[in-house]
């Protein structure tokens, strides 16, 4: 604020003024994008979220895998942190358990009695971090008892380990499907926006095509031909594909748009008459230029790709268990009675709907800031 | 007008034609012919099969002819009313599909109903009250719907139910008229429980219906004819509904024609959760089983009904910009 009086009006503004001249365009981009405070906390969730997926051996309690019949459908356990009204180290608190005389349902209270202190960094089930290093450390966890911080399913697995596992797969399904989307989009728009014509036509009537068929029954169906046996990376890279193949029509239109309005601007036409090669002007003059929309529709389009996974999953058509993702994990929620009694089995769906929130306001803002130079 | 909906109708034909490849292709995707997992049913069962009962369905259904062949035979049957057979429920395909295709058409059709009624005054508040706190809560349910898959919403729905009111909700129909005949009872106990799919089925779609109107209406109310118009003391009701609204309902009636994939795809899974009637699972029964046929046929119908239904909006919209027409 003190800066302010050390400069007249007139020279400030000059100054900022003279700063967004020299800036380039992805910092005018940055600045803008700036002001969206619902963008920039999305975005952060959305790097919470990635990291929690990228390291989520070493972050979950429990091996995803390591079921326990003593506690099928047991609830969350609360972490707690004052004893007889005074703090002490965070603990939970173990179950009594007894069974519903009528259903044989477990029945689960927290017993005051079982106190179990939570530490950093405990020793616990072995895992393999990123398939190469075998450990056994775990952020938190219990030294005795048991911590089920999101309740167990009706194998008494962890959920929270689980959704953790799960974030991994439903995460970066979305962004290798944009990935190959991209790809697509990239070059099929690219084509049909830059030379126009017969080309064009055709890909224009595909992308209607393809565009008219209802989504869900062609992925089912698409899906329901990958064979039974093949072995879980398979059928994930399977499923990818199957997504990306409908997901490219949008890309493609943005890119086509853009590459047809940029055709006609001077400094492609001023390019073109120094000679450079249709490669090099597309390569370094075009593709700059409207990078940042792309990058705002890619944001856009991933929420679509991970309902996608999500929906097939639930239905049994996309991965299958032992692969964990957030649908498969939602297939145990298919239920109302089982939902009614243990609520906690929807907690999938929650993070699910964050992830998708939070690409979409990103996206928005992304959007938003894309075009600097408009106004 | 004429001419533009024939023009539309000319430009439907290929895409119908490739939508029956594309069915076609889905029906040969799974290894091996539908006759081999035919027969290997059968003798799980314990059924044998005799040769000439065979060789009369290969010959019926060109299995020995080269595929684009057995493609012509394909719609050559279809234009008889032959679909060919559902070897899950051993019955042809035709007999199977029409009911579960009409109360398909009227979920949808129920759902679009829905989703306009409710997306068109609620864009029209949130535009004419932007920042208010009516606009905010509809911002935010629309943003929450978008983000929320459809069964995510049936399953949290059913679960309501099931816990407050101890009742479930599936189904299309009360138990004393499923397998009633069609009748004036049965019509209206259908429209008391189509709501609730409506509701499930429609949220993501009325959630960007919402956004689109009032992101269209917003850029009209700041018009300098709209400014004219307020100074001239022309009402604040006449003037919305006179000319901004009917501005800004253009694109917004094309997207309504977009929606219609989104709520056919949005049914087909949503059905599978509250138990519907409709084609959802039985869709999903005949992927899972392979009865390439049925799930092939449903593809094929659901994507003409999408196809006919953009149709209907098209010339809706041309109805109602000219413009359109003459392009």
């Amino acid at each position: 604020m003190a800066d302010e009086e050390l400069f007249t009006k007139e020279e400030l503004e000059s100054s900022i003024e003279e700063k967004i001249y020299l800036a380039s365009q992805w910092q005018l981009i940055w600045w803008r994008f700036r002001r969206h405070k619902l963008a920039i906390a999305s975005g952060i969730i959305l790097i919470i979220i990635y990291t929690c997926a990228i390291f989520c051996e070493f972050l979950a309690p429990y091996d995803p895998n390591k079921y326990d019949i003593r506690y099928t459908y047991a609830p969350p356990q609360r972490i707690r942190i004052f004893r007889d009204g005074k703090l002490v180290r965070p603990y939970v608190l173990g179950y009594k358990i007894e069974f519903d005389p009528v259903t044989l349902r477990r029945i689960y209270t927290p017993d005051p009695n079982q106190v179990y202190p939570v530490y950093f960094f405990v020793k616990g089930d072995s895992y393999k971090l990123w398939g190469r290093w075998e450990k056994d450390v775990h952020l938190i966890g219990v030294k005795e008892g048991t911590m089920f911080l999101l309740g167990t399913d009706r194998m008494g697995r962890d959920m929270l380990s689980r959704i953790l596992y799960g974030a991994r797969i439903s995460t970066s399904i979305g962004l290798i499907g944009v990935f190959l989307s991209f790809i697509l989009g990239l070059i099929i728009g690219g084509f049909s926006g830059y030379y126009g014509g017969t080309f064009d036509n055709f890909t224009q009537r595909a992308i209607e095509f393809i565009r008219s068929i209802p989504t869900i029954p062609l992925w089912m169906a698409l899906s329901a031909a990958l064979p039974p046996h093949w072995p879980p990376v398979r059928v994930y890279f399977g499923i990818t594909i199957i997504l990306s193949l409908i997901g490219w029509t949008w890309l493609a239109r943005v890119v086509r748009s853009r590459f047809l309005s940029l055709r006609e601007e001077d400094f492609v036409m001023a390019a073109r008459l120094a000679g450079a090669s249709e490669f090099r002007i597309i390569m370094r003059h075009m593709v700059p230029s409207f990078m940042s929309y792309i990058i705002a529709s890619l944001t856009l389009s991933i929420p679509g790709m991970i309902l996608g996974e999500t929906s097939l999953s639930f239905l049994g058509l996309g991965l299958r268990p032992p692969t964990i993702s957030w649908g498969v994990l939602l297939q145990e929620a298919q239920n109302v009675r089982t939902v009614a009694l243990s609520p906690w089995l929807l907690l999938p769906g929650v993070f699910i709907i964050i992830t998708v929130l939070c690409f979409n306001f990103l996206g928005d803002g992304l959007r938003d800031a894309a075009d600097p130079y408009a106004r | 007008m004429l001419q533009y909906i024939l023009k539309r109708i000319l430009y439907m034909v290929p895409t119908l034609v490739l939508i029956s490849v594309v069915s076609f292709i889905i029906i040969q995707l799974p290894p091996g012919d539908f006759l081999t997992s035919y027969i290997a049913q059968l003798s799980q069962t314990g059924e044998t099969v005799d040769e000439a009962t065979i060789a009369a369905l290969k010959k019926r259904y060109g299995l020995d002819q080269p595929y684009y062949i057995q493609y012509f035979m394909w719609v050559k049957g279809m234009f008889q009313g032959d679909f060919g057979q559902s070897f899950e429920w051993n019955r042809p395909v035709s007999q199977l599909i029409w009911e579960r295709l009409g109360l398909t058409v009227a979920v949808s059709i129920f759902t679009m109903l829905f989703s306009w009624a409710l997306s068109f005054p609620i864009g029209m508040y949130s535009a004419t009250h932007q920042y208010s706190i009516g606009d905010y809560f509809a911002t935010f349910i629309g943003y929450i719907g978008l983000a929320t898959p459809n069964f995510m919403i049936a399953l949290i729905l059913m679960w309501i139910a099931y816990s407050v009111f101890g009742a479930s909700v599936g189904g299309l129909f009360s138990p004393q008229y499923v397998e009633a005949p069609w009748s004036w009872g049965k019509f209206l106990d259908l429209l008391n429980h189509l709501w609730i799919p409506a509701i499930v089925i429609g949220m993501g779609g009325t959630a960007g219906l919402i956004r689109t109107l009032r992101a269209n209406l917003l850029d009209e109310l700041h018009k300098p004819y709209v400014v004219t118009a307020r100074a001239k003391g022309v009402p604040e009701r006449r003037l919305l509904w006179r000319y901004p609204l009917r501005m800004a309902i253009i694109p917004w009636i094309s997207t309504v024609g977009w929606s219609l994939p989104g709520i056919v795809s949005g049914e087909t899974i949503v059905a599978v959760v509250l138990s519907l009637p409709t084609t959802g699972p039985l869709l999903l029964r005949a992927l899972q089983s392979q009865d390439m046929y049925l799930a092939g046929s449903f593809i094929m119908f659901l994507s003409f009904l999408t196809v006919i239904g953009t149709l209907v909006s098209d010339i809706l919209l041309g109805w109602v910009d000219p413009r359109i027409r003459y392009e």
